[in-house]
């Protein structure tokens, strides 16, 4: 009996040890991350662990916020939900950060929403762009944020970039059925083009393990005439789509989300010639004159090794509202921290201006690029 | 007509690449009668020395695929020997953990190092497309078709024909039997993976020059449909492999084209389970009775 | 074997399990566990109850089975349909109660035509059927399809999920030390000799694949209001696959071992979180490692009993499999192996 004693006393020894290990002073302020770094949505988290990393380093060299160094703690969601809600019960009640970042993508943020209420430290996802990350519908989660457009309203503004600028009467829509983000984009998409009009001729839905779309894109060949086609999808299967469709011989405007932003599209669609006549709306453009998107795109090109995508400057946003939000309350404690993050007035972001509506998602504009030979050759800049 | 006969094309392509994947499962499978599966794993490994070998190295298209499959060979000979081979003497569903073991260490290990973004590859292969009859091929459909063929007879050829194939047959049926014989089993063993693995190489780099783009998860699906394609077939049975590849991907095509994408795989695994009930060791398998 | 239930072994089974829960629930109280361990032993709470479930099929009944997740989908969103219009207790335990009519309904039609199947060919097909179950929901409207069902109510508390890991281990416990379980251990160590003794084998085989799929939906309904938020995909393959690394890797046929690798997975799971990325990578390691030192798994197919618990011997044999793994000596034979040509 006293040798059990004795191996859970160590056992103890051991994770408080552990515990202890983490814990650092109390000069620096704690920012929790909680992104995918590993399992399907990692392609989403690590860029945004990247952003994440060049904003806290250059806020650190600037000599902090309040005078404090930040301290950012990484946890990996695994892109499971479980996983998520216990590394933000961590970050919150083991690490005590002032505030949390992510996750990546809405499912996982969802899933620790709940919790950051519960704990009363706001949390900011930079990507969950699901209508229901922040609210229930009918209620406003009090300590959930977004840095990024809701899916809805892209999908109306894609529709109305297909119908007004293109001219298309005829669209046909395929997307995956695996993720909200393209269900529900696919859906808002079809609505308002035929309340513009138009008519949507064929709906095609396929799952995220696809690599092969030729069954789907014969079927639409067959199915009629139509003069947009509307990709609900990410670059990943949004590049393989694009070049089997150019492939097999579909040639109308291809138009789709900011999901299609990566530096990569181009090599998945097989060549730049593919990718001719396509469209789409997201948060910032490389074309941009404004000088701190330039020097974003420099610094996060010279640290991560890579160019930036969307969802690299929506987490250095991130970083950069939260900073904002505690020089706004003065204090580090996260409830006023949340108080001041609702309350954010303009903040100048390099994926525009940004204020919270009473959903607590940010009003901004969005930018419809176009691609010609696989570069961006103009934006225009959508207002809400 | 053509819509059909243009989705059997389509089928036919994805059926390669899973009979592709699923000749070395069921190699391994018949030796040794291990699940492996990091098989699919082995193929992403595949994917990516290919893209190492083409872009860092600048081979040529016909160096890369031989360089490739042997350093990923003699991977799958290294993995024989730390993780399986320990464990020949316990229970299978101690090896299939470590199996599934190797097919989280590759996939984390590949991300760690590369980084989990997506890699495209280049286009070292043209592709064309032609039309004929109206029905459209391109010339890399039809390179993945004939090397999976090649590679199946090739694999025949050996099994049945050479020394070693005899060797790999002997172990297959009793192992102690045929080290009595005179059979080196764990160097038979140890050829086995290595084929296995260089053949699952190959398809991994044929699969990223088709599809452009590798990514550390990318062997589990087809890892999982090809270790469905070889049950289907009749597992150990290089053939079967081969029809069982055959059969899912037109499966798959022709629920997607005349149905529902959504359903596909249901569809596959309500057939695949039909069959297995009417002849429970798969399409080319033979029922063994019974014996106490 | 014991015609009363209150025997000496049982109550202090019993004892200790009362003593456990109020330990813990002491612990709780004065905030030695915090909320972030609660979760932490919530999940291992959970995964003790799968691992116990899946083991009645295939530790003791010898079925192999890729499908459990499915079974426990079931559950889940049972519970999270029930709950949207009942968001209490009752509503949990009446959502739980429909899962698991419809776990073991499901699990019987799938069970007689596929455990005729042996072996790998079993394997694949319990795949199929945990895929099944994954589309169907995926394709499901009351489901919500590929959004899954979020903002469950959170009505778990440690007493509730004792009681439910406590009846899970003893019902298996009592299933296995039944003569239903010992005609299903018969059919584990030979199928054709237990017919031939006139053992009824496809029966007991669909009973033990029902009475796990049955627990296994108990667990899913837990799941649903632990964690908030319920999809699909997190019932697939790779959920089977964490199910059936915990009861090899707590030892086959053993129940308790399955609980017990529920912990030591929850604890490695958890101490590892700080190092991110590399987590999962020491984690695929540890896997391999220890399944080569103890392919019998933690436990083998014992169970821990009383007598092992308070006796010296169980820690001086753990003490010696521990210097076996910092040693490492099974490997250095292993790779010491490589590059040695003849070998007979």
């Amino acid at each position: 009996m006293k040798r059990i004693l004795v191996l859970v006393a160590t056992a103890l020894l051991v994770l408080s040890g552990f515990t202890a290990c983490t814990s650092t002073d109390k000069g620096t302020i704690k920012i929790g991350v909680n992104v995918e770094l590993t399992g399907e949505a990692a392609v989403y988290g690590q860029p945004e662990k990247k952003a994440i990393e060049l904003a806290v380093k250059e806020i650190n060299d600037a000599g902090g916020i309040l005078g404090k160094q930040v301290e950012a703690i990484y946890y990996d969601t695994k892109t499971d939900g479980a996983e998520s809600t216990s590394n933000v019960t961590k970050l919150a009640t083991e690490d005590k950060v002032v505030a949390i970042i992510g996750a990546a993508i809405s499912g996982t943020t969802m899933a620790a929403a709940p919790v950051a209420n519960q704990y009363m430290v706001p949390m900011l996802t930079p990507s969950g762009s699901n209508a229901k990350v922040t609210n229930d519908g009918t209620t406003v989660y009090p300590y959930v944020y977004r840095a990024c457009f809701i899916d809805p309203f892209q999908g109306v503004v894609i529709a109305n970039f297909s119908s007004t600028e293109l001219g298309a009467t005829k669209a046909a829509v395929i997307g995956s059925s695996s993720s909200d983000y393209a269900k529900d984009l696919a859906t808002i998409f079809a609505d308002q083009f035929e309340k513009n009009g138009g008519t949507v001729v064929a709906e095609e839905y396929y799952t995220d393990t696809d690599t092969d779309f030729n069954a789907i894109l014969t079927k639409l060949q067959n199915a009629g005439e139509f003069d947009v086609l509307f990709i609900a999808d990410y670059a990943v299967r949004a590049g393989l789509i694009i070049g089997q469709a150019r492939t097999a011989g579909i040639m109308v405007p291809i138009v789709g989300p900011d999901g299609f932003e990566s530096p990569d599209l181009v090599a998945l669609a097989g060549g730049a010639d593919k990718v001719n006549d396509i469209y789409f709306s997201t948060h910032f453009s490389t074309l941009s004159e404004d000088q701190a998107v330039k020097d974003f795109i420099a610094a996060y090109t010279a640290s991560a090794g890579e160019a930036p995508s969307a969802l690299s400057a929506l987490a250095y946003d991130a970083v950069y509202m939260l900073k904002q939000a505690i020089e706004d309350a003065d204090s580090t404690d996260p409830v006023k921290v949340n108080t001041a993050l609702e309350a954010l007035k303009d903040f100048k972001g390099i994926t525009g201006t940004i204020n919270f509506d009473e959903w607590h998602n940010p009003i901004k504009s969005a930018i419809v690029v176009e691609l010609v030979n696989g570069e961006q050759a103009s934006a225009t800049v959508v207002n809400p | 007509m053509l819509e059909f006969l243009q989705q059997m094309i389509n089928g036919l392509s994805i059926g390669s690449i899973y009979a592709l994947i699923a000749l070395g499962y069921t190699m391994v499978y018949g030796i040794i009668k291990l699940i492996n599966f990091a098989h699919g794993d082995m193929y992403m490994i595949g994917a990516y020395v290919g893209m190492i070998s083409v872009t860092t190295f600048k081979l040529p298209f016909v160096l890369a695929l031989p360089a490739t499959m042997i350093v990923t060979g003699v991977l799958g000979v290294v993995i024989e020997r730390i993780a399986y081979r320990p464990l020949r003497k316990s229970t299978r569903v101690a090896a299939l953990i470590t199996a599934i073991g190797v097919s989280f260490f590759l996939q984390n290990a590949v991300s760690r190092i590369m980084g989990a973004k997506i890699y495209t590859f280049p286009p070292v292969l043209e592709n064309r497309t032609f039309m004929f009859y109206g029905l459209r091929f391109n010339t890399q459909q039809i390179a993945i078709f004939v090397t999976a063929i090649l590679l199946m007879i090739l694999l025949q050829v050996i099994v049945k024909k050479t020394k070693v194939g005899r060797a790999m047959r002997s172990v297959a049926v009793d192992q102690d039997a045929a080290k009595l014989m005179g059979v080196n089993v764990d160097r038979t063993i140890s050829l086995t993976f290595a084929i296995g693995s260089s053949l699952a190489a190959a398809a991994g780099i044929l699969v990223g020059i088709y599809y452009n783009t590798i990514n550390p998860l990318m062997g589990f699906a087809p890892g999982l449909k090809a270790f469905v394609a070889a049950v289907f077939g009749g597992i150990g049975i290089i053939p079967g492999a081969m029809i069982g590849g055959f059969a899912i991907g037109l499966i798959e095509t022709m629920v997607s084209g005349y149905g529902s994408t959504l359903y596909k795989d249901a569809v596959v695994y309500i057939i695949l389970i039909l069959v297995l009930i009417i002849k429970p060791s798969g399409l080319l398998g033979k029922n063994r009775k019974e014996k106490v | 074997m014991k015609n009363t239930f209150l025997n000496k072994k049982n109550l202090t089974w019993l004892i200790l399990g009362v003593s456990f829960f109020f330990l813990i629930q002491l612990l709780i109280q004065v905030g030695i566990i915090t909320p972030y361990y609660r979760v932490t032993m919530y999940w291992i709470c959970l995964f003790a109850i799968l691992g116990v479930s899946l083991n009645v099929i295939i530790g003791v009944t010898g079925q192999f089975s890729l499908g459990h997740a499915g079974f426990m989908s079931i559950g889940a969103y049972s519970a999270a349909v029930v709950l949207r219009s009942m968001p209490n207790l009752t509503g949990l335990f009446l959502g739980m109660a429909i899962g698991a009519l419809i776990s073991l309904f499901v699990s019987m039609v799938v069970a007689i035509p596929t455990l005729r199947l042996k072996g790998d060919y079993l394997a694949i097909a319990t795949l199929g059927v945990g895929e099944i179950i994954r589309i169907v929901i995926l394709n499901m409207k009351i489901t919500n399809g590929a959004s899954g069902i979020s903002n469950i109510p959170y009505l778990i508390s440690w007493p509730l999920m004792f009681f439910f890991v406590f009846i899970s281990i003893m019902f298996s416990a009592n299933f296995k030390n039944s003569a239903i379980g010992r005609a299903c251990i018969s059919i584990k160590e030979d199928e054709i000799a237990s017919e031939a003794m006139g053992i009824n084998t496809t029966k007991y085989k669909v009973m033990a694949f029902m009475f796990g799929a049955l627990i296994a939906s108990l667990a899913g309904g837990l799941y649903a209001t632990t964690y908030y938020v319920i999809k699909p995909e997190t019932f697939g393959i790779n959920n089977s696959i964490n199910i059936l690394v915990i009861v090899v890797f707590g030892g086959m046929g053993s129940l308790t071992g399955s609980a017990v690798a529920a912990i030591v997975l929850g604890i490695i799971n958890n101490v590892f979180q700080p190092l991110a990325e590399w987590r999962m990578i020491i984690y695929a390691l540890a896997l391999i490692v220890i399944m080569i030192f103890r392919p019998q798994g933690l436990l083998g197919t014992s169970e821990a009993s009383l007598k092992a618990i308070f006796s010296l011997d169980t820690y001086k044999n753990a003490l010696k499999g521990l210097i076996d793994l910092v040693t490492l000596r099974k490997f250095r034979v292993a790779v010491a192996s490589i590059g040695k040509g003849k070998q007979r």
